[in-house]
């Protein structure tokens, strides 16, 4: 697994051998790569960037191109056993109705992104009074893709909200090791988080 | 003389095989013998692994690619896509490019000779389908030694052959290339080809489609045809590139002559055409586009006709294609998706309309070759 990074190492090991999957957002294809050679499953990737849909086509990896903003009005209800969106849910226009696609087509869903609640990132605000910019949120605030960010907490109250079920969750740092803090105070200390949801 | 450049296919000559089976066509008339002109490129290896189908759409032929001599102005009609390291890579597949039965240019099609009657078959050619060519095709195939194609590619009407190769003969096709096709024609497409057809027929010289014994041909139908055709595969935006509202001379005329320069160009395109292509095809052709529908026998299931599908998906389709637009070849991928078969579907910028599958374009021809690439043939 030396090539893939870390959090999707971790999400490879929810995956059951031979499931179907749709990774939203998939880059270049890295991860529906690894899972169709070392969990023999199938299904597709759904990415817009042209570059990335071309390193998916020399991986051998289906690839969709399409904007996950327009919907997955491509896809049947509760076609794919998982459906993956990883570093993207900050990026949509809109993340709610893309969740609720998520929930739609797949039996389980599997999200994960940056904690904007990390207590670097209030301390960015606090005291320097500028919008964080850290490993996780490299761009400045004019030319970020990163247009609807979110805290643990902020997720877990959507998701109760919207009646839906959390059954796996994840806190960890960059390089996706657990410690002590982040099980004490996750919203603190974790620095990205990773969710198993069904409706 | 023209320098003939590195990647091309270089000079090719259309070869010709004779087929005395009948033929039963979907409309249950039957094709008792036929003549098939078509073109390879590149070598079968030993396994016959390595062949590629060729097909073609509306107003295409055999030639394919390369030239047909030293001092040819231009290259076949795919030849952006064909060739030694360019998508269909000749250094490892063989290409085969046939005209389909019905057509002008060698085949047996309307203007052939009817060996019962010793005329030209006319308005007794009997009404082709993109079925009845795969047919034809999978008979090609066997007497080329050909087992499976390592692929079965096209564009438009060439795209439906590339499907419905996969529908039809599952086990004959591993990978299915369909660009800038559409699953069926829409009402308003049925509607174009309507116009062209009445502008054939109306036509004086027409005869009932027997104007080849009357020595005389419906041109200026076939030309008000292809004009028509042309506007649908251009877009808005081309047009307006390419002319604007450009006069041909620096003044109006005030009369009905080419005033514009686009009038100017659709006559020479329609005058072209005219002279090329036989107005008893064009309207075979155009209607084998309106009942191509391989969902119908499914009640209007696309998703159910694919379940049988054992070959891979590569799909593409341009941004402003009117005539088959990106959400017509969407719809190929819903149903492959939802029948759980492996597809790629590309999305590409291109202001050349329907006709950009023709068009160089380095991000079309680059996802086209990479994807070519992953298909496994033996050594």
């Amino acid at each position: 697994m030396s090539e893939l990074r870390p959090e999707l190492e971790k999400i490879c090991e929810w995956i059951d051998p031979g499931s179907r999957v749709l990774d939203l957002g998939c880059g270049d294809g890295a991860l529906l790569a690894w899972l169709q050679d070392n969990r023999q499953t199938t299904g597709y990737g759904v990415e817009i960037n042209a570059d990335d849909v071309l390193s998916c086509l020399r991986k051998n990896v289906n690839i969709i191109q399409a904007d996950l903003d327009a919907g997955l009005t491509d896809f049947d209800d509760d076609s794919f056993d998982y459906v993956i969106m990883t570093q993207a849910l900050q990026a949509l226009q809109y993340p709610n109705r893309t969740l609720s696609e998520m929930l739609r087509v797949g039996k389980q869903s599997i999200v994960t992104f940056p904690n904007f609640g990390l207590w670097k990132h209030r301390v960015h605000l606090s005291f320097k009074g500028r919008m964080p910019v850290s490993k996780a949120l490299p761009a400045q605030w004019y030319d970020t893709q990163n247009i609807h960010l979110c805290t643990v907490k902020d997720f877990e109250w959507f998701c109760e909200e919207r009646a839906m079920t959390i059954s796996k969750r994840d806190i960890v740092d960059y390089e996706h090791r657990p410690n002590a803090l982040m099980k004490l105070w996750p919203n603190l200390f974790g620095e990205v988080a990773l969710y198993q949801i069904n409706g | 003389m023209s320098k003939i450049p590195e990647n091309s296919v270089g000079i090719v000559e259309p070869q010709a095989l004779h087929f005395d089976e009948a033929l039963t066509l979907v409309s249950g008339k039957v094709i008792e013998q036929y003549d098939i002109v078509y073109e390879t490129y590149g070598t079968l290896n030993g396994a016959a692994d390595n062949a590629v189908l060729i097909c073609h759409a509306l107003s295409a032929d055999h030639h394919a690619a390369g030239y047909h001599n030293e001092d040819d102005s231009k290259p076949g009609w795919w030849d952006i896509c064909i060739g030694p390291g360019k998508p269909v890579d000749t250094n490892r597949f063989f290409v085969v490019s046939p005209s389909n039965l019905g057509h002008c240019s060698g085949s047996t099609g309307p203007r052939s000779i009817d060996p019962k009657t010793g005329k030209a078959f006319g308005p007794d050619f009997p009404m082709l389908t993109v079925s009845d060519w795969v047919n034809y095709q999978k008979r090609l195939a066997e007497q080329l030694g050909i087992k499976q194609w390592a692929a079965v590619a096209g564009g438009s009407l060439g795209g439906m052959q590339a499907m419905q190769w996969a529908i039809q003969f599952p086990d004959m096709v591993r990978h299915s290339i369909v660009i800038a096709s559409a699953p069926k024609l829409s009402a308003q497409n049925i509607a174009f080809n309507a116009v062209a057809r009445q502008a054939i027929m109306s036509d004086p010289e027409f005869y009932d489609g027997r104007y080849y014994d009357h020595d005389t041909v419906p041109s200026s139908g076939l030309k008000v045809a292809r004009m028509l055709g042309h506007i649908t595969y251009l877009s808005d935006d081309a047009m307006g590139d390419k002319f604007g509202r450009e006069l041909k001379n620096d003044q109006l005329n005030y009369d009905y002559g080419a005033e514009f320069q686009v009038e100017s160009y659709l006559r020479y395109q329609g005058e072209s055409f005219a002279g090329r292509f036989d107005a008893n095809t064009y309207l075979l052709m155009t209607k084998a586009l309106d009942y191509f529908d391989p969902a119908d026998v499914h009640g209007g299931n696309l998703a159910t006709v694919f379940e049988t599908v054992k070959a891979k998906f590569f799909l593409a389709s341009f941004t402003t294609d009117w005539r088959f637009s990106p959400e017509r070849s969407r719809e190929i991928v819903r149903a492959l998706t939802d029948a759980k078969c492996d597809v790629s579907y590309l999305e590409f910028d291109s202001n050349h309309g329907h006709d950009a599958f023709l068009v160089k374009n380095d991000n079309y021809t680059g996802a086209f070759r990479a994807y070519m690439q992953n298909i496994e043939v033996s050594e």
